[in-house]
């Protein structure tokens, strides 16, 4: 071993050392402290019960599934709808003037209202004008509304990768004699979208917790399931259990988000 | 003498408050091959980005094949299909292999999907990059990048090849194989305008030198006269400094 690396495997063993014994310290803190607060036994009863986990675990996580169909169809139509408000924010001619106006309102309109709220205005405002089954259905319109604000962040999104591709790109395709059409789909638009695959990828993340606001206007998914188990059994634990449901698909995503961009920022570097 | 290919007279050009172009006039005749040399910021760029309408020109004419397409307002679509420019930065798209490179224009803006096949890809093996038809641009080194943009104007068979300082970005090592590109498109008679620090492809090869300073033509001739026993002051300095 040279000097160099004997020194450097030297200084690993330290900092592994010193970072392994901070951890224990703390965890072994949480461990002694969190029980001597005067509550924890009425905590641990009624939030971290194993029977009722155990109990409730298989019927979440159908519920889960619905979560994850509601997602599932909100996708693509939150791609669709994002995609063509980015190219309308983005169009140049006049005549298509109004169409700009539009995608600039639309975004600013419903990325400015939080999520909850747009749930429950097109959710209990749409059925409410007496429309009749199934238009009335809360997951049509829980979807809508998830879709409506999120395609106008994918919007954005998909706008700021369209502008990062640089000029050369375009003159390179205008040059060629491609029309601005063509140069959009075949040149700029395939490179944009790659390009923002990481920032998506948060946004799906983020997507995939806010089906669950839906529970507020009436489909039974997790959420609402564990609220039922909770006043059922009078407990909490059915939501831990949402809670580490919803963790097993968060984590990997994001973490896979966070790699796709690792990845990324080496590759052009 | 026949109408030249191209016609610049009285070319201006501003960006902001710089004024790039003062009034360019120059000819290039059908099948020859300019050489624009001058210090950097001297216009030589600019000058052939105007040729192609890529940079709308403030005032003067620019005529290809005697039709003014610096007029504004001018369908410049079909005019590019005549011309093709090559840049310094090679501006692949870096999402497709160098063949869809070469194949994109062909198939969208000439309707020839399959029928240019045969073409292009003669165009790869006659310039010794079959091998490197399926490759992306990352894959490649500059100099075959850069070969393969010459390729990709080619593809749409124009009859003018703008290139604007295509070796700059090059290793030294790498410059001769794109010039040799240069030479055999010369040997078939394609038209062609070049701005390049290349002083000595410059003199080998190009029917004429264009000396631009400070955005107009400061002199121009064959390069024998131009390298040898230039004309004006400022030439002589600027040969001398590059030349050493």
């Amino acid at each position: 071993m040279s000097r160099r690396a004997a020194y450097e495997a030297r200084q690993r063993r330290r900092a592994n050392l010193i970072a392994g014994l901070s951890t224990i310290a703390v965890v072994g803190l949480v461990i002694l402290l969190v029980p001597m607060a005067p509550g924890w036994d009425a905590v641990k009863r009624s939030f971290f019960d194993g029977e009722t986990f155990v109990n409730t675990f298989p019927t979440l996580l159908r519920a889960f599934l619905l979560d994850v169909a509601i997602f599932a169809w909100s996708v693509p139509l939150i791609f669709a709808l994002g995609l063509a408000i980015a190219l309308a924010r983005g169009a140049q001619s006049p005549a298509l003037f109004p169409l700009r106006i539009f995608g600039a309102i639309y975004v600013d309109l419903f990325r400015g209202i939080p999520v909850v709220l747009l749930v429950y205005l097109v959710g209990f405002g749409v059925p409410g004008l007496g429309l009749p089954r199934p238009w009335n259905s809360p997951y049509i319109w829980g979807t809508v509304a998830l879709v409506l604000t999120y395609s106008a962040y994918v919007a954005e999104v998909l706008r700021s990768g369209i502008e990062s591709i640089h000029a050369s790109q375009r003159n390179a395709a205008i040059c060629l004699g491609l029309n601005s059409r063509d140069t959009m789909r075949f040149v700029i638009l395939p490179q944009a979208i790659r390009r923002v695959v990481p920032a998506n990828m948060n946004m799906l993340v983020a997507l995939q917790k806010d089906v669950a606001l839906l529970s507020f206007i009436g489909p039974v998914e997790i959420l609402r399931q564990a609220g039922i188990f909770k006043s059922l059994l009078a407990n909490f634990t059915p939501y831990v259990v949402a809670a580490v449901i919803f963790l097993c698909v968060t984590v990997p995503a994001t973490r896979y988000a966070d790699y796709l961009l690792n990845r990324d920022r080496n590759a052009r570097s | 003498m026949p109408d030249p290919r191209l016609s610049l007279s009285g070319v201006h050009k501003t960006f902001g408050d710089a004024h790039v172009l003062r009034g360019s006039d120059l000819d290039i005749g059908v099948g020859e091959l300019g050489c624009l040399i001058g210090a950097s910021g001297s216009g030589k760029s600019t000058l052939l980005r105007c040729m192609n309408g890529l940079e709308p020109v403030d005032d003067g004419a620019v005529r290809l094949d005697g039709v003014d397409i610096a007029e504004p307002g001018f369908d410049l679509g079909p005019i590019r299909q005549r011309i093709g420019i090559v840049f310094q930065s090679f501006n692949l798209f870096p999402h497709m292999t160098a063949y869809e490179n070469a194949a994109l224009a062909p198939a969208r803006v000439l309707g020839e999907t399959t029928a240019a096949r045969p073409r292009i890809e003669g165009l790869f093996h006659r310039f010794d990059l079959a091998d490197h038809m399926t490759k992306y641009p990352d894959q490649l080194s500059g100099g075959q990048q850069q070969r393969v943009a010459v390729i990709r104007a080619l593809a749409m068979r124009p009859e003018t090849l703008l290139l604007d300082e295509i070796t700059s970005a090059l290793d030294p090592e790498l410059v001769g194989e794109v010039l040799d590109v240069l030479r055999q498109l010369r040997d078939d008679g394609m038209t062609m305008v070049l701005a390049t620090h290349e002083m000595s492809f410059a003199r080998d090869v190009a029917d004429r030198v264009v000396f631009m300073d400070q955005g107009v033509i400061a002199e121009e001739g064959a390069p024998e006269a131009i390298f040898s026993s230039p004309k004006r002051e400022r030439t002589r300095k600027f040969l001398a400094s590059v030349l050493r």
